[in-house]
This record gives structure tokens, sequence and C-alpha cells, in this order.
């Protein structure tokens, strides 16, 4: 076990090397960042001075090197559009992006699993169909559509909801929080439903799949035979046996939420790590790409690390198949 | 209860507290961020109006573009090369230090170091010399008709606290964090509270400042907000009082919408295309030997061919005032007599280009910002039937504004046959686009003369026109260079845009900027 998560985590650090040389060699391509900085007015000379002391004359090898050798000692440069140290501007945006990930995968888990059961179970009846068809449309309109409706309909014509930004915050131990006050609570609603409207129709649909699968083995039949309640076996035997799926699912779409959290995170300028990215795009803030893509991809690493690793708590035939008891 | 919980109590509390005394808060947004707040770095529009509440000049620019004293009281000439600038008595900088002349002297000196982006304001300066706390000698190398003009750009910045702060020496903000640059101290109607990137700048009025405020601000919040369409909801549920700009699709509904006002007017930035009339062969026709451009006919055909009310009704939704001149109305040197178009006429156009040897046409690459000003792409997008009409091929290249840039400015050797550009003269002169864009030879001239025009009685009148402070004389080689530039179609001017400002129903009144900026000092709340 020991050894396997050692083995996972070098590889991880292959998987950054990668990561970080394929984001460099594509960095040539995104524009000269000089001209945001230094404005229309300045000279040549002055272009070139502040060209120099970027070394963005340098070629891209000498670039990548210099970027990973500082990098490995936790220094990941100056963002040029921010004026202060990448690893700050990170470290600030953060908490912003975890927190809404966290109420999204909440809000998903909680309302998208209960409802896979039931419509697994009702799977012919009138509310069924209903939220089938509504998830439907969570999978297909784009996030950035239902941002603004949301915004439209709770903000403008209702009036109950922040239409934008974090508001009212508070500070925790350095970590600025949406989760203590209700005001603060709030803001985090509508960018939360938007980016987890997506996961939870995925859910919904995936725990319904496999409820209808399960429903259909042998050994539901046996368990209604013995005369269990209806409880103990959907609950205790059915949706326990389509967890393994479930959890893998939810586990990458822990990625792809951060990932996503770019678009809803410009939608209703949620000052994270997404919206921190796109603006260094626009603006050509190369250190703070670099930083964000290999941020994410060693997000990403873990998560699926940790997802391999619940499966053994989950799944006893895992473990059984490590001691040589199988059957 | 532990020290935490409480502390996070008695903010709540101050939050409660702080709404209820809200009254007079305004809430502004508009696209992007600050950059910084160090004066002399990020010469961009947006910062430097944030500079602007915060720190003052010798001369403060209105929001009519009039000149009015700030940290000098009055002004004269006492030969050609001097001005005698007599400071205002018993200003204090936000941290309480007063303003003297060493002051003065200690931010020429910032100003001008290699890594200021503001030297330009500058340059026509020789020396500043102290005559006493309150009275200062400015020295220009040569005589210098805008000088004025520029000195709203020269924040005057305190000499302890950059010798206290060790923040002398100006450091691009991508290379290191500064001080000055995360800080800020002037003497100006504002005080800054905090600046939190992408998300606030907070400001607070100076109670000791000394002129009298027009505004009635308690607090003035800023909050960039990126997306367009979240930037109109925002304004149309009351998150904001103001925000700007408004999408030209939604103008029309904001303005049938209750409780909000579209306030509308010209920007000072004037839409162009440019030529390559420098190569001999045209990067788009290799092999042939030949390039078009270099033909005044060809170019005059362009620009006939151009239908530029079509463009005014259709892509600017009568959101611009075409134009003739590469500068507005406004710039100081505007012509306004002189601000008549070409006709519109393809058949003209048609035939210049058959007399120029092309009667086939040719085609050649348009390269076209897509999200640097209004409508850019959709300008360019419309501009291409139109030459079609006449034979020309144009293919377009639009892509974002740091690869436009790159592509058409000297770092890639001005790699464009035809482009589009928008230019704002940051010295409100009509000077700053004739060195910038309409000449070539001489230090610091042509940076975005992207197609290297060049006329040997424009570069010189450019010089000349520098140096002239006889009024009259002076208009005359300006009207002298347009015409030569009008003649010659250097470029073609295509319009200025239009501002537009969302107004939520607490603003009773507020001044708008053709620079396209919110100075706080205009501001009033109901």
């Amino acid at each position: 076990m020991l050894t396997y998560i050692v083995r996972r985590l070098l590889q991880s650090v292959l998987v950054l090397i990668a990561v970080g040389f394929i984001a460099f060699s594509l960095f040539s391509y995104v524009g000269d960042p000089i001209n945001n900085m230094v404005g229309v007015e300045a000279t040549d000379a002055e272009r070139e001075w502040a060209r120099k002391t970027l070394g963005l004359d340098d070629p891209f090898p000498v670039q990548f090197a210099r970027f990973a050798a500082k990098a490995v000692q936790g220094d990941f440069g100056q963002s040029y559009r921010l004026s202060i140290p990448v690893a700050t501007a990170i470290g600030e945006r953060l908490p912003a992006t975890l927190e809404l990930v966290f109420v999204a995968a909440v809000m998903a888990l909680l309302i998208g699993v209960p409802l896979g059961v039931y419509t697994g179970l009702h799977r012919d009846g009138a509310i069924s169909r209903i939220l089938l068809t509504i998830s439907l449309i969570g999978i297909s309109l784009p996030t950035f559509l239902i941002g603004i409706l949301l915004i439209m309909v709770f903000s403008v014509w209702l009036g109950w909801l922040p239409s934008f930004g974090r508001g009212a915050t508070v500070d925790l131990w350095g970590w600025e929080s949406n989760l203590v006050s209700w005001e603060g609570f709030k803001s985090i609603i509508l960018p939360a439903v938007t980016l987890c409207l997506f996961q939870l129709t995925l859910l919904m649909r995936l725990v319904r799949a496999e409820m209808l699968e399960v429903l259909r083995t042998d050994y539901i039949k046996f368990a209604r035979a013995r005369g269990l309640t209806n409880r103990a076996v959907n609950f205790g035997h059915a949706l326990k046996n389509t967890l393994v799926p479930v959890i893998t699912i939810t586990g990458l779409q822990i990625g792809s939420l951060i990932a996503f959290a770019i678009i809803t995170e410009t939608v209703f300028q949620w000052p994270g790590m997404g919206l921190l990215f796109l603006q260094a795009i626009q603006f050509v803030d190369i250190p703070v790409m670099a930083a964000y893509l290999c941020l994410v991809a060693f997000i990403f690493v873990v998560i699926n690390l940790i997802v391999d690793i619940l499966y053994y708590a989950i799944d006893p035939r895992l473990r059984l198949d490590g001691s040589g008891h199988a059957h | 209860m532990n020290k935490k919980t409480i502390s996070t109590i008695l903010m709540l509390a101050a939050f409660a507290a702080g709404a209820a005394a809200e009254a007079k808060t305004f809430r502004y947004s508009t696209s992007g961020d600050i950059l910084g707040l160090d004066p002399y770095t990020n010469n961009e529009g947006p910062n430097n109006t944030m500079k602007d509440n915060i720190y003052e000049g010798l001369i403060h620019r209105s929001h009519d573009l009039s000149l009015h004293p700030a940290l000098a009281t009055d002004w004269k000439q006492t030969d050609p090369l001097t001005w005698r600038f007599n400071l205002r008595k018993g200003v204090k900088f936000h941290n309480g230090n007063p303003f003297t002349a060493d002051d003065i002297l200690i931010s020429l000196d910032r100003i001008r170091m290699p890594s200021s982006a503001l030297t330009f304001a500058v340059t026509s300066i020789e020396k500043i010399v102290k005559i006493d706390d309150h009275t200062i000698d400015i020295v220009t190398k040569y005589p210098d008709p805008t000088l004025l003009l520029n000195l709203p750009l020269f924040w005057i910045m305190d000499k302890e606290w950059l010798v206290a702060n060790k923040a002398m020496d100006i450091q691009e903000g991508a290379v290191v964090s500064t001080f000055a640059n995360l800080n800020a101290n002037g003497t100006g109607p504002f005080k800054l509270v905090e600046w939190v990137p992408d998300t606030r700048t907070v400001l607070v009025p100076n109670p000791d400042w000394w002129n009298k405020p027009r505004h009635n601000l308690t607090k003035a919040i800023f909050q960039p907000i990126g997306n367009n369409s979240t930037r109109v909801a925002a304004l149309l549920s009351g998150d904001i009082d103001l925000m700007y700009p408004v999408p030209l699709q939604d103008i029309r509904r904001l303005e049938r919408t209750p409780d909000v006002t579209v306030l509308q007017g010209p920007e000072l930035r004037t839409i162009f295309l440019g030529f390559d009339q420098h190569r001999d062969e045209l990067l788009d026709m290799p092999g042939s030997g030949k390039n078009p451009f270099k033909d005044v006919r060809v170019r005059k055909a362009f620009y006939q061919a151009i239908n530029i009310q079509a463009i005014h009704r259709v892509v600017m939704r009568k959101a611009s005032k075409p134009a003739a001149l590469m500068v507005a109305e406004g710039i100081n040197g505007f012509q306004a007599d002189m601000n008549e178009r070409f006709p519109y006429d393809p058949a003209a156009a048609k035939k210049l280009l058959a007399e120029a040897g092309y009667p086939d046409g040719f085609s050649v690459t348009f390269d076209c910002p897509n999200d640097r000003y209004v409508n850019d792409e959709a300008i360019c997008l419309s501009i291409i039937p139109m030459l079609k009409r006449i034979g020309i091929d144009a293919k377009l290249n639009a892509q974002t504004k740091s690869l436009h840039f790159e592509k058409i400015s000297r770092k890639q050797g001005y790699n464009t046959s035809f482009y589009l550009l928008g230019w704002t003269p940051g010295s409100y002169d009509v000077h700053n686009p004739l060195v910038q864009l309409m000449s070539l030879d001489g230090e610091g001239q042509g940076t975005w003369n992207s197609g290297r025009y060049t006329n040997k009685r424009i570069e010189k009148l450019t010089d000349l026109i520098g140096g002239e402070i006889d009024v009259k004389k002076r208009n005359a080689m300006i009207r002298e260079a347009f015409k030569i530039h009008q003649d010659e179609v250097g470029h073609i001017p295509l319009h200025q845009q239009a501002l537009a400002w969302g107004i939520g129903k607490r603003v009773k009144e507020v001044k708008q900027r053709p620079q396209n900026d919110v100075d706080l000092r205009y501001v009033i709340m109901k």
C-alpha cells in the first residue's frame, strides 16, 4: 500500500514536469505581455528594457529551465499583472475556489444521489420522467448561460441574492470564508448552483443507471425473498453496491469542478483561481498560467490517488485480492 | 468565547453598522482592474484615473479637459524656456507630511528613471529649480507648447515617504513587488483604504484636502467585473451604482429600464486603418516585387470603398462619430473644418485601382484585434465585403490584443500589410499622434507607425510643432501636416467610438470624461 502511494506520487512529479513543459511551449503563442505592462506611450528602449529584465528574450527551453529550477524551490515568480508573487496570488484565491467547489460538490451529492435512487426505484413514475427531462437541460445548457439566467432571476428580478463577487467574507485565521455567515453564504449560492448543476444531473443519471442494474441482480431478488424491508433492500444492499462507480465519478468530477470553475468564476466575478487564470490568459501573465496549470495537474493527480485508496475502503474484494483469499 | 470569535462578531457588527451609514457609498465597475498604484508605472487609462483620485499634479485636468490649478496656485512664463510656478501652501500628504518644493524635485528624479512608464510627460523638462519651499522654476530644453498639457500626468509623491519606505526605485510590478505599487500616499481628494486585486479598491475622502469637495461621497468602492452581462445585471440589481462600458446591444434595453440611465458621449480615441508603405514587396504578394500600398491611388481607393455611414449605423448602432482626422475633437490642435471625409464612392475607387494597375484587385491580409475596441472585429468584418466590391480580397486575421499588438509592432518587424488600430493622444495634443503614428525619423518616433508612413515635410513639421509656442504659427503648421496626410491617405481614419455609461438611481450627477473613466471628484449621490 505504502509503496503504491509513493510510486503514484513519483509518477505525479513526471506529470507535473510534462504539464509544465507543454504549457511553456504554448506560451510563445499567447502574445507579447510587454505592451500590457508598459502602456502604449513607452519607447522602444523602455520595451526592450522590460523584455530583458523579465527574460522574455530567451528561447523557451531556457525560460522553462529557469521556471522549473525556481518552481522546485517553491518560487513561482512574480505575476505580470498583479505585481505580487504568484504564490501569494494563488494562495489568496485558493480559498474562494475550494469553498465554491466544496459547496457545489456537497449540493451535487446531497441532491443528485437521492434523486438518482428515486428515479431508479420509480422508473416509470411521472415525477421521475419530469426529473429526467429537467436533468437533460442541466447537462446540455452551457454553464455561462445558466449563470446569467440565475443572475437575471434571483438578483435582477427577485433581488434576493447578490449578482457577483464574494460579498461579505469573514476572516478565519487568514482564510477568507463565505461559509460562516449568512451574508457571505448568500454570495456563494448562485455560483455553487451554477457549478453543481452539471455534476448533479450526471450523478443522478449515474446512480439511476446503477440502481436499475443492481436491482435486477440475484442477490437483490434473494433479499426480497428473505422478506427484508424495502428500505433495507434499497439502501442497505442496492445503493451500497452502486457506490464504487459513484465515488470514482465524484472524485474525478471534483477535478473537473475546479477546472469548470473557470467559467463560473468568470460569470460571477468570483475571485478564485479560475478567474485568475482566465485574466492571466488575457494579459499574457505567463508565470500565473504556468503555476495554475501545474497546480491543477497536481490536484488531479492527488484526487486520482485518493479515489484509488477509497476503493480499498469500500470494496472488500480488493482487500481480499491483495491477501490471496479471492473466491 | 475565544478572542477570534469575539473579533469575528465585532467584524460582523461593523458590517451591520457600515450598512446603516452607507447612504453615500458609491460603487462602480468596469471590465478590468487597476494594475498597480505606483504613479509612474502602468500608464493606462483606468489606472491613471485611479492614481488621479489619490495623487495630484501641479495642474489638474478637469472633466471637460480644461486645466485648473492643483498643487500650483498660479504660473507664468518668464522666458521661452522658463516657467515660474507658485506652489499651494498648507497642503498635506495623506500621511500628514507637508507638501513642499523638495517633493517635486524628488518626484522629477523618480519619474525620469529608465523603468518609469511616464517619462514622456516630462521629456521637455531640462531641470526644476527650487526658488524657495513654495516656488519653483521649470526650465525646458526647448520652447515647449505642451508643457502644461503634460503636467497633470506628473503626480507628486512625498519625499519622506519615498525615503522611509525605500520606495525610490521604480520596478515594473512584473519583476518584484514594490511598496509604492501596493500602497499610496498622495495629496489628492481620496485616500486609499485597500486594494484587493480583481475584487475591490476602497477609497474614502481625504478630510484634509485643500479644496472644498464637490462630491458628497463618504466612500467609493471600485469593483471590476469582467463579464459584460454580469456587469449589466449588477447595475440592474442595484449592486453597483455605475458601470461602463455598456455593451452596444444593451444600450436600448437599459434606456427602457426605469431607474437606470445611459450616459453617452464621444471618446478621444480615433480608430483608423493603416497600410504597409515601406516594404518594396507586399507580404501577401511574394515574388511579385510589388507593394500596391506605395501608390496613393490604391490607398485612396480603399478609403473611398469604405461606407463609413453603414459602419456607423449597423456595426456601431450609431454609437460612433465618423472621423477624417487622426485626432478627435477636444484634443489640442484639432481642426474642425478639416474633419471631412472623402466621399464613399465604390465606382471611383474601382477606377483608381485600375489606374494604379490593379483592375482585378489583389489580396491582402487584414490584421485586426478582437477584444480591444468597441466591436473591433465586427468593424473589420464589415469592411471586407466593402473591399470585395472593388475587387480587393481581404483576408481577416482577427486575434486577441496581445497577439495583434505584437504582430504589428516593432517586436515582429511590423509584420503587417493592412491593420486596424486605435489611438488616444496621451498628452491631449496633436503632437503626440504626429510623433507616434505619422512620422518615423527621430529618437522614439513612430513606435506605432506600423505601416511606416513617412513624408519629408511632415517629419519636419512634427519637429517644428513640438517646439513652437506661438499658437497661430503652430496651428498653421498643424493644418499643413494634416492636409498632406489627408491628401496622401497616410492612414484611413474611421471614427471615434462613443462612450456609454450605465448609471443607477442612487447617483445624482456624474461627469463623463472623454477618456472613459470616472473621476470621483465629480460624483454626487442622492
